[in-house]
């Protein structure tokens, strides 16, 4: 079998601007970011959606971008940690990550900040997490926001510092 | 005002929150083509038939490596890095081949189409402290000898009205940085550049310029960031050597290799199991008259790793009988290595727990035993410790932790406890030049330091700062490039101090040649060689830690709720990436007391549990309230910024304050790590 027949053209806005390529089928958004358009911004820390570092925001929602085929994200919408600080200017995700040294080596900070706004916003829209009682009104506690972020792993163990960044960053 | 002890922010900072930071892998290069590795499915043999046929027939394979058809390259002291010269197999997992292709997709395709056929040979690669065939190493990595004895800790444990003997294990553990390790290589115009994620630009240069026969003038490494290391990017793996071979067999070509995370579990080492057999003697007071640890851990056929778990025991406690010593089993394994608080680590959960177990037979509180027992001098040595404030730690941590009031007690469904721990970690200094130079206005500061997310470059920074008596602002600073003059890895919390000691020698040498009105172009270096003070001190980071932890009576569940420790660890360059540091470490260190564990096949020689599904680490929920704290400590006899290291630290003892807490509520002892459910949950009241 060739190379063409592994290829699909797909559409999609990347950080706001809009991309058409032809894709391999077995790509995933992760490793078209990172090795076809040159995005690096979400991280591979696994491969296998057991990480986080590959968060990015789909349509709005966070998604593990490895785990997204590139060819089933057409027409979407994908934003990530880069796209947020739009302009140069740090999205308060970032900034209160930035205040509290919610970070060390780095690597799961793109990830974590985009895992982050989408938690906020789920949490806007009154989803519930396993972290509370599922029939009461959710209240953001430290333990509230420590359940939702807890998909993305950080081997430096920046964690208390992460949740009090995603409590200043709730408050602004 | 001085710009050491100012609470800086990272100046990687906005890199790093918006993904703008570039790892090796990232390295912005055209026409990238890409890596894959093949590993042995054996423990033990040689590799008898590859077929590649149906691989190299892919569109977009550019070439396929296989043991004995790559360029010869030299054997230097690390075996493990005379990769694809034959094939022979000594640990499964090894890297038996390569395949590089256009896209990483083809790459991994044309993998999946290699065949390998292999003549096996029996391999063993089961653990057990009893077996016959344990051997004494010559000497410890350290350079300390393998074993230590002073007095007759048989004849004080004889005596002695209390005395505890026990076994305590720690698991096997896999560094797992999040950035899994990665090279970009190019091979062109006669020279090889690297960017790789590394501890230690410079000592990747060293080795791959031995390896391939190279001048080091040949060689370039960067790496600015690197995605966290603790100690597994500590020196250059085979994976190096192979994105080495691809690139030099496709000049002009740069190929990117990455490693999945599975094989992070074979190829870039771990921290072994370690037994260690414990002893303490007592008089009726608690003054130790004995103290002991034998320490048994496992090492690899192809290259031998001793984990030096006794070397606390050397220096923590003052006793007239003192013994320690270390033994390996060597099997068909893959390769141990350094891992955050090599030695310490490990080494201080046996004798953490030991002393818990003593007090509590003792009737005494913990901390009071601890302070009973401290040193006039260091105990091994002789020498006077240059600073040591363990005990202003305990009393400290004490204070804040809310230690008094400590009885165990019943919250609803939880058992509540508490516990403490000490720290302990060496403060040393390695090798390295500075270079500054003048321009423009500004002092660029330029060494080839790694910042693995320790603060590298923030608070280097601060140190030129003060020394060169010019405003922070007015400081660049480059690091992570062997263009820029020598540094030492990034590892046994030395970072800080040596290139800290280096950039304060460059600074002075610059002052003096071009006073404080340089002209552009002015650049002066300096160096650090030998460590200054070391011969007449014993220099060390102490601390203590504090662990709440509540376990469900009815399934045993564990949690943490709240680790505190307190840290004496010389002058505090920057207090946020400190706090960072400190936290990080007991994060990790909250892991390995409730999680990690590479459980190790022996029918087949690899670790089954080899991803992030399966080797648990700690998540946010574990870690929600970790806090750190230090004392002043102004130590004039260390090194001249009077700074100790503390990247290491943070993790030593956090495993035994977890476990003796989880003891305080429970009544139950562990002496096995991880502290997991199934341990408690017999022995719950
Ligand atoms: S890289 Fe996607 S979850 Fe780890
Ligand atoms: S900052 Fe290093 S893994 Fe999170």
């Amino acid at each position: 079998m060739g190379l063409s027949g592994f290829r699909a053209e797909v559409g999609f806005r990347v950080d706001g601007e809009p991309h058409t390529l032809a894709v391999d089928t077995r790509s995933t958004v992760l490793d078209v970011l990172r090795d076809t358009l040159g995005n690096t911004s979400p991280k591979k820390g696994c491969d296998r959606g057991q990480c986080g570092a590959c968060t990015v925001l789909l349509d709005g929602r966070r998604v593990l971008s490895c785990l997204v085929l590139a060819v089933t994200a057409g027409g979407k919408d994908i934003l990530t940690a880069k796209g947020l600080a739009a302009n140069g200017r740090l999205h308060p995700v970032q900034q209160a990550f930035l205040d509290n040294d919610a970070l060390q080596c780095g690597y799961c900070t793109p990830g974590q900040v985009c895992s982050a706004v989408g938690a906020l916003d789920e949490f806007a829209d009154g989803k519930p997490s396993h972290a509370g009682d599922v029939t009461a009104e959710p209240e953001l506690t430290r333990a509230e926001i420590a359940e939702r972020i807890s998909g993305n792993l950080c081997r430096c163990g920046a964690y208390t510092a992460i949740i009090s960044a995603i409590e200043q960053a709730a408050d602004a | 005002m001085s710009a050491i002890g100012q609470d800086i922010p990272r100046r990687d900072g906005y890199a790093k929150v918006t993904g703008t930071a570039t790892y090796a892998y990232e390295a912005d290069v055209d026409n990238a083509a890409y890596c894959v590795l093949l590993q042995a499915s054996i423990a033990r043999g040689q590799v008898s038939e590859i077929d590649i046929t149906e691989a190299l027939a892919l569109p977009g394979v550019l070439t396929i490596l296989t043991p004995g058809q790559v360029e010869k390259i030299h054997q230097v002291d690390d075996t493990e890095l005379y990769v694809l010269q034959d094939g022979e197999v000594d640990y499964r997992g090894q890297i038996i081949g390569a395949v590089v292709a256009d896209t990483p997709e083809i790459a991994h395709h044309a993998a999946s189409l290699v065949h390998f056929s292999y003549h096996v040979d029996e391999h063993d690669s089961t653990f057990s402290p009893d077996r016959h065939d344990l051997y004494k190493p010559d000497r410890l990595g350290t350079g300390e000898p393998t074993d230590t004895k002073t007095g007759d800790i048989d004849a004080a444990m004889r005596k002695a009205p209390h005395t505890i003997t026990q076994t305590y294990t720690t698991a096997t553990n896999h560094n797992n940085p999040m950035e899994p390790h990665a090279t970009t290589a190019l091979w062109q115009d006669d020279a090889l550049i690297l960017w790789d994620s590394t501890q230690g630009v410079h000592a990747v240069r060293t080795t791959i310029a031995q390896v391939f026969g190279l001048d080091t003038d040949q060689v370039r490494v960067i790496c600015p960031y690197v995605g966290g290391g603790f100690g597994a990017k500590g020196e250059p793996h085979p994976h190096i050597v192979v994105a080495t071979l691809a690139a030099r067999a496709l000049p002009g070509r740069p190929i990117r290799l990455a490693l999945t995370r599975a094989q992070m579990f074979a190829l870039v080492g771990y921290r072994p199991p370690t037994v260690q057999h414990t002893r303490l003697a007592a008089d009726e007071h608690g003054t130790l008259t004995g103290i002991a640890l034998a320490a048994v851990n496992q090492t690899a056929r192809i290259t031998e790793f001793t984990e030096n778990a006794g070397s606390p025991t050397r220096t923590m406690y003052a006793a007239p009988n003192r013994a320690t010593s270390h033994r390996l089993v060597v099997l068909d394994v893959a390769v141990p290595t350094w891992m955050r608080a090599p030695g310490e680590c490990p080494g201080m959960f046996g004798p953490e727990v030991a002393i818990d177990e003593l007090a509590e037979a003792l009737g005494v509180d913990p901390i009071d035993l601890r302070v009973r027992n401290e040193p006039e001098v260091d105990p091994d040595s002789g020498k006077p410790f240059s600073s040591r404030n363990l005990v202003a730690c305990l009393r400290e941590g004490a204070d804040r932790f809310g230690w008094a009031d400590r009885a165990p007690r019943r919250d609803g469904d939880w058992l509540v406890g508490t516990g403490v721990a000490a720290s302990v970690f060496p403060a040393f200094t390695m090798q390295a030049t500075a270079a500054i130079r003048y321009d423009q206005g500004r002092y660029i500061v330029e060494i080839g330091a790694a910042d693995l997310g320790t603060g590298a470059w923030t608070v280097l920074p601060q140190i030129a700062a003060d020394a060169l008596e010019v405003p922070l602002e007015q400081i660049d600073i480059g690091i992570g490039d062997t263009t820029y003059p020598r540094a030492s890895v990034a590892g046994g919390s030395t970072g800080t101090a040596t290139w800290g000691s280096a950039i304060l020698t460059a600074a002075e040498a610059f002052r003096d040649k071009f006073g404080d009105d340089p002209d552009d172009g002015d650049e002066m270096e300096g160096s650090i060689s030998k460590p200054p003070f070391h011969e007449d001190y014993a220099t060390y980071a102490f601390g203590a830690q504090f662990a709440e932890v509540r376990v469900h009576a009815d399934t045993a569940e564990i949690r943490v709720p709240r680790l505190l420790g307190v840290f004496a660890a010389g002058r505090i360059v920057n207090p946020r990436t400190a706090r960072s540091q400190f936290t990080g470490g007991m994060t990790m260190g909250l892991s390995m007391a409730l999680h990690e564990s590479s459980s190790l096949d022996p029918r087949f020689g690899h670790v089954i549990n080899h991803d992030l599904a399966e080797y648990h680490i700690a998540t946010c929920a574990d870690a929600t309230n970790v806090e750190a704290h230090w004392i002043d400590e102004h130590d004039p006899h260390v090194n001249a910024l009077g700074v100790k290291g503390i990247g290491e630290i943070g993790i030593v003892g956090t495993a035994a304050a977890i476990v003796n807490a989880a003891h305080h509520a429970t009544g139950v002892r562990v002496r096995d790590l991880p502290l997991t459910l199934d341990k408690l949950l017999p022995g719950l009241p």
